[in-house]
């Protein structure tokens, strides 16, 4: 299933995940989001951000509650809990916004 | 991305048996692991050439290896007591989901190779009359497609007369498939992330560090009592193998500082480790000994590296079935540890001994906003014991949640204790691709648990199993249900559970506006 941006061809897996985590750019983001019919604002780059800062740091996804103290710091608490995350993305904080980011897909029993 | 392409099974009063709908279920299967996947845990890259002599001669061995698996090829007589069983069957309809129909793919396999009366009567081109079937692309689809429809709860083997165990039988076929080159992607990656980082998840330590010390900020946040996540600690008495979704996703890493808030009052010294940094032991679920065994042998090593004197498995269903049945036959003898108490031991028969012993300052009035119910999982409920009592693994669970909560509720007889039904995600399934399967096996769970929430107010479902807790995440919500009524067992005796020298929630505030 690969995805096409500006004319350049991208390779994704079976379930649309970049292969490449070096292909990703933030208009690559934007489609991946656009392919999901969801369009990202600013609040889903906050958390885009922080997963690729922390994924350059630790070669993982944050675990969710890192990633929701993380964003309650930034953003303010009204908005650090895992209820603000899924109306983000709403198939889940960890497996959506970690495809928009270029992530690979978390695996295991999560 | 959310929305599903097939329909929600209608929930009624009781658990509906439907009419059958032959090839509702049919499709490709889960996604096939890759040469990259499949090559790391020793299997062809991709289908070999001869496949189909292989699968027979891989199938020979199998039955050959395993007195237990040919007598449950050799022992059905169609009785069809199990066929109303499954919760794959019930939700999806299908008829090869029929546990004795989802078998029989296999077992008319074998009736044509491997039984005498097969191989005679193949000569003649009449193994149809003692139902065997070539192995063929038609055959291998169905097995790819309905093993992968089966979680290997073996709620179907408790109603079985003869005690036939269809989970050996989906095992034995994963193995053959992975053997030929035709592994399944969910697991098989997994497993490779196991054998190179030490957990399903690919956690490195460094993260692995970085997310216990921010626990153990929370904690102090909450309670003000310093509370240790340790890892990696040599000479601790305790090395704790838990599943790494505990470390990463909700509500399973409440669990874990439940278990870290209970080691802490016990005052026995307990570590993680960054080798073993797994209890899952996805081998059982494709069948194959070589890497549940190389899987197993990681927690021996950890233990020795340590030098531990227990070993106690957080709340992983399979986990503990693998470490309570067979841990010392693949990573034995652990004579090394302290004989004087259970080897292994789930953290459930350690708290609920606390417990016993009056250790835990227990306020089950913190659980007060909650009526709970409680979800047996089907590798701890049909496949292992606690406490050394029978029965142990139903009632030491419960046991803890009246404790530590007043309002327990359990749901119908028919689908609790050994007569559990499977999360519908067990088994390997916890896959997106599988997402309908799934959904559909989930059915009779969210019946029963529907009817508590309905008829005594239920709120809350507590499980020990961290698939468990994840299945249902995401499909109480397709029900209708919140996301948020699974829990873990340990994070309600978390909440119920006062810490020395803990603080009032004023103090704290206090504590925090002085900072």
């Amino acid at each position: 299933m690969p995805l096409e941006v500006n004319g350049t061809t991208y390779e994704t897996d079976e379930e649309g995940y970049l292969a490449n985590l070096s292909d990703w750019s933030p208009e690559i983001a934007g489609a991946l989001a656009l392919a999901d019919d969801s369009e990202l604002a600013d609040g889903h780059w906050e958390v885009i951000n922080f997963l690729r800062e922390y994924y350059e740091e630790y070669q993982i996804a944050p675990a969710v509650r890192v990633l929701t103290k993380a964003i309650g710091k930034r953003l303010g608490k009204d908005k650090g809990n895992s209820k603000y995350l899924y109306e983000l993305f709403p198939y889940g904080p960890a497996k959506q916004a970690c495809k928009y980011a270029g992530l690979p897909k978390p695996t295991g029993c999560v | 991305m959310a929305k599903f392409e097939f329909e929600t099974p209608e929930l009624f009063k009781h658990i509906h048996t439907p009419a059958i709908s032959p090839g509702a279920m049919k499709s490709e299967g889960p996604f096939v692991a890759d040469a990259e996947h499949q090559q790391a845990l020793g299997f062809p890259g991709e289908l070999v050439e001869g496949w189909e002599q292989k699968a027979i001669d891989e199938m020979g061995e199998a039955v050959d290896q395993s007195r237990a698996l040919r007598v449950f090829l050799d022992s059905c007589v169609k009785c069809g007591a199990c066929t109303d069983k499954c919760h794959y069957y019930l939700g999806s309809s299908d008829p090869k989901n029929m546990p004795v129909a989802r078998q029989d793919l296999f077992r008319s396999v074998y009736r044509k190779y491997h039984t005498p009366a097969g191989k005679f009567l193949s000569k003649l081109g009449l193994e149809w009359l003692i139902g065997g079937q070539e192995m063929n692309k038609s055959v291998l689809d169905d097995w790819y497609n309905y093993y992968h429809q089966c979680s290997e709860c073996r709620r179907c083997s408790v109603y079985c007369p003869y005690g036939i165990d269809t989970a050996e039988i989906t095992m034995a076929a994963r193995n053959i498939m992975a053997k030929i080159g035709l592994g399944q992607k969910y697991s098989n990656e997994i497993i490779g992330k196991v054998h190179t980082i030490g957990n399903n998840l690919g956690l490195p330590e460094p993260a692995l560090l970085n997310t216990l010390e921010g626990l153990e900020e929370d904690i102090v946040d909450e309670t003000g009592v310093v509370v240790k996540l340790p890892l990696d600690q040599v000479g601790s008495d305790i090395l704790l193998v838990t599943p790494s979704a505990d470390f990463f996703a909700e509500p399973h890493v409440d669990g874990l500082i439940g278990y870290a808030k209970v080691f802490h009052e016990s005052g026995i010294s307990w570590t993680l480790s960054s080798k073993a940094s797994e209890a899952a032991n996805f081998g059982l679920f494709i069948g194959n000994q070589e890497n549940m065994r190389k899987i197993a042998l990681r927690i021996r090593e950890a233990a020795i590296d340590l030098g531990v004197k227990r070993i106690v498995f957080g709340e992983c269903g399979h986990a503990w079935r693998v470490a309570y049945n067979y841990l010392d036959t693949l990573a034995g003898p652990f004579d090394f540890l302290d004989q004087n108490y259970p080897i292994p031991q789930h953290i459930c028969e350690f708290t609920h001994d606390l417990i016993q012993r009056g250790v835990l300052n227990l306020d089950a009035s913190q659980n007060d906003d909650k009526t709970v119910t409680f979800h047996d999982s089907c590798n701890i409920a049909r496949a292992s014991g606690m406490g050394g009592i029978p029965g142990g693994q139903f009632s030491i669970p419960r046991d803890i949640l009246r404790a530590v909560c007043n309002h327990y509720v359990d749901m119908a007889s028919e689908t609790i204790h050994a007569a559990t039904f499977c999360c519908g995600g067990g088994g390997g399934l916890l896959t997106d691709d599988l997402i309908e399967v799934r959904v559909k096996g989930a059915m009779p769970r969210m019946t029963a648990l529907k009817n508590v929430v309905e008829d005594h107010g239920v709120t809350h479902m507590v499980a020990i199993c961290a698939i468990c807790k994840s299945q249902f995440s995401k499909v109480l919500p397709v029900y209708g249900m919140g996301m948020d009524m699974i829990l873990s067992l340990h994070q309600l005796v978390s909440n119920a559970l006062v810490l020395t020298g803990q603080q009032s929630d004023e103090q704290i505030q206090i504590e925090q506006q002085r900072h």
